[in-house]
């Protein structure tokens, strides 16, 4: 597991993925930073983290979208599949390796924390910078099994990203579908399945168990999926 | 060894491999045998554990891809058909990775350099391996099934877009594998096959055609010994010469090379070994021999005969 987890980083910065996904990340968030926080000279940074929402669900499928189907385009997906290693520890390999890469994403947020703690607006909320950070990994997290699990469905890279892209918005604007549905129990199935949601808790600064283990149970949901794809593809 | 046993693939309702079975014993090369399609590439993924058959079973010294995968697959060193290379690192990075993945027990550093050096990659382990010719990704490819010094090899037509004189170093090198390691090497190239293989398996339509040693081919398919012989005299006087000797059940001639000198096609019994009485009786009625040649079937005829259909197994009918 750790040899995949090394190489998906290594393939991260080998090509140009890597870096393109950094500065777009670090371009917006930013962006963000200096627009609430530093011009407002605001200590809060809940807003910059609700905003970065869009991005984080926009990113992800780029950084996840190599992970299985580019091996299965260039065939090399024979010399993971034919070695010793178990069909769990590649998927979590991959998974992992997409994670770390998404928490270099995340790096940037202490840098702006420790930033904020040089201006005269003062130190900022730690408990709510603390829970944005925790829910935002915990998405970031779960959007990463998902796109994971959709990579392993194509073979072409870039249908991976874009299908993982209208995941993406199509979870961001769950509750909006929710809220169009008339069925009233429907309309709170789909609802209570909403990232946004579950996410939303962290921003205040609670850690929420309740939405901690939502994102653990989609994480581990998809990497199940995840699974069963490799393995079907193998008995098919 | 390598032991395949009632092997079936299906997709669908097409039988890619129909219960196919042979035996590959420990230090021989197998030959693979056959045409586009023929369920060649398909069985050697079921072998590596890549795909799973419908039913049967495949057992590397005494471990089922199956029941024991891991204990299996740390037995194989697999080049498929395409290098499964990840072109974006360098030839050492690579060989690191694939050590990490295979659960290599071996001390890393020098038994990279090892495989470096047989695979003559040693003075290219720093190039990135998009940058290589092909010779040098199949190499590259060569290196990483050799990685943990695996002791069953399973080549798929690893020649194929490579040159003349990269074939021949890659036939060397194969040959060179074969004393420590049991490999089934599968090619297109018949006279590939039979420079480097003790043994053939001829796949055909998802079922095995032929299963012989290499030299015993051509007399397998055709069930007889015939033995090419150009000789100088009379047709009458070198057919009773020829005469005498036991276990020839036909003599034809085939052409005439020159003045007094033919050459015949004579038909004997497949157990029989009539070369030296053939030369002895001849030279007993002074008939100079100019040349003489053991299996009239040459391996495209034999080859080409099977996989229009005709099956045998163990050089049998």
């Amino acid at each position: 597991m750790t040899a995949i987890l090394k190489k998906e980083l290594g393939s991260f910065f080998t090509s140009a993925v890597g870096y393109v996904v950094l500065a777009v990340y670090y371009f917006f968030a930013g962006l963000f930073f200096y627009y609430y926080c530093l011009m407002r000279s605001s200590k809060d940074m809940a807003t910059l983290f609700s905003n970065m929402f869009m991005i984080t669900v926009l990113v992800i499928p780029i950084i996840t979208m190599k992970s299985f189907s580019e091996e299965k385009k260039q065939k090399t997906d024979q010399a993971l599949l034919t070695s010793p290693l178990g069909l769990g520890e590649i998927v979590m390999g991959k998974f992992l390796g997409s994670t770390v890469m998404f928490l270099c994403c995340m790096a940037i947020y202490i840098l702006f924390a420790l930033t904020l703690c040089t201006y005269p607006s003062g130190t900022p909320d730690w408990s709510v910078f603390l829970g944005n950070l925790l829910g935002t990994i915990l998405l970031g997290s779960a959007m990463i099994a998902l796109n994971v699990f959709i990579s392993s469905l194509t073979e072409s890279m870039i249908i991976s990203a874009i299908i993982g892209m209208c995941a993406g918005l199509a979870i961001f604007f769950i509750d909006s579908i929710a809220n169009l549905v008339s069925v009233e129990w429907l309309s709170t199935a789909i609802a209570s399945i909403s990232f946004v949601r579950h996410y939303t808790n962290f921003t205040t600064g609670i850690l929420s168990v309740a939405d901690t283990v939502f994102f653990l149970s989609v994480i581990v949901l998809f990497i199940f999926l995840t699974l069963r794809v490799l393995e079907k593809r193998r008995w098919s | 060894m390598v032991e395949v046993k009632n092997l079936v693939k299906r997709y669908g309702d097409i039988a890619a491999v129909n219960n196919i079975s042979f035996t590959v014993n420990d230090g021989e090369i197998l030959g693979f045998l056959g045409p586009n399609g023929a369920g060649k590439s398909t069985t050697m993924n079921i072998i590596t554990g890549y795909i799973s058959s419908t039913s049967g079973t495949v057992t590397i010294n005494d471990a089922e891809i199956l029941k024991d995968p891991k204990e299996a697959k740390s037995q194989i060193g697999y080049l498929p058909e395409i290098p499964p290379l990840y072109t974006d690192m360098t030839v050492r990075k690579y060989l690191e990775f694939m050590f990490s993945i295979k659960k290599v027990k071996l001390p890393k550093k020098e038994h990279i350099d090892e495989v470096l050096t047989i695979t003559k990659l040693g003075d290219h382990q720093n190039r990135i391996i998009r940058n290589l010719s092909k010779g040098y990704k199949q190499r590259v490819g060569l290196a990483q099934a050799l990685l943990g010094n695996p002791p069953v090899l399973i080549l798929d037509e690893p020649t194929v877009g490579l040159d003349p004189s990269q074939i021949k170093e890659f036939r060397t090198l194969i040959k060179g594998l074969g004393k420590k390691h049991t490999i089934i090497f599968s090619s297109h190239i018949l006279s590939e096959v039979s420079a480097i293989c003790d043994r053939i398996v001829v796949i055909c339509n998802g079922e095995v055609a032929a299963d012989t040693k290499t030299n015993e081919l051509s007399s397998a398919i055709s069930g007889k010994g015939i033995l090419t012989l150009e000789a100088e005299g009379t047709v009458s006087a070198v057919t009773s010469a020829l005469k005498t000797v036991t276990g020839i059940r036909k003599i034809s001639v085939d052409r005439q090379t020159n003045n007094n000198t033919f050459i015949y096609n004579i038909e004997h019994k497949i157990e029989n070994d009539i070369r030296k009485d053939v030369f002895n009786a001849m030279a007993k009625n002074n008939m100079p021999i100019l040349g003489m040649n053991e299996g009239g079937m040459s391996l495209e005829e034999a080859y080409l005969r099977l996989t229009s259909g005709k099956a045998i197994k163990g050089g049998k009918k």
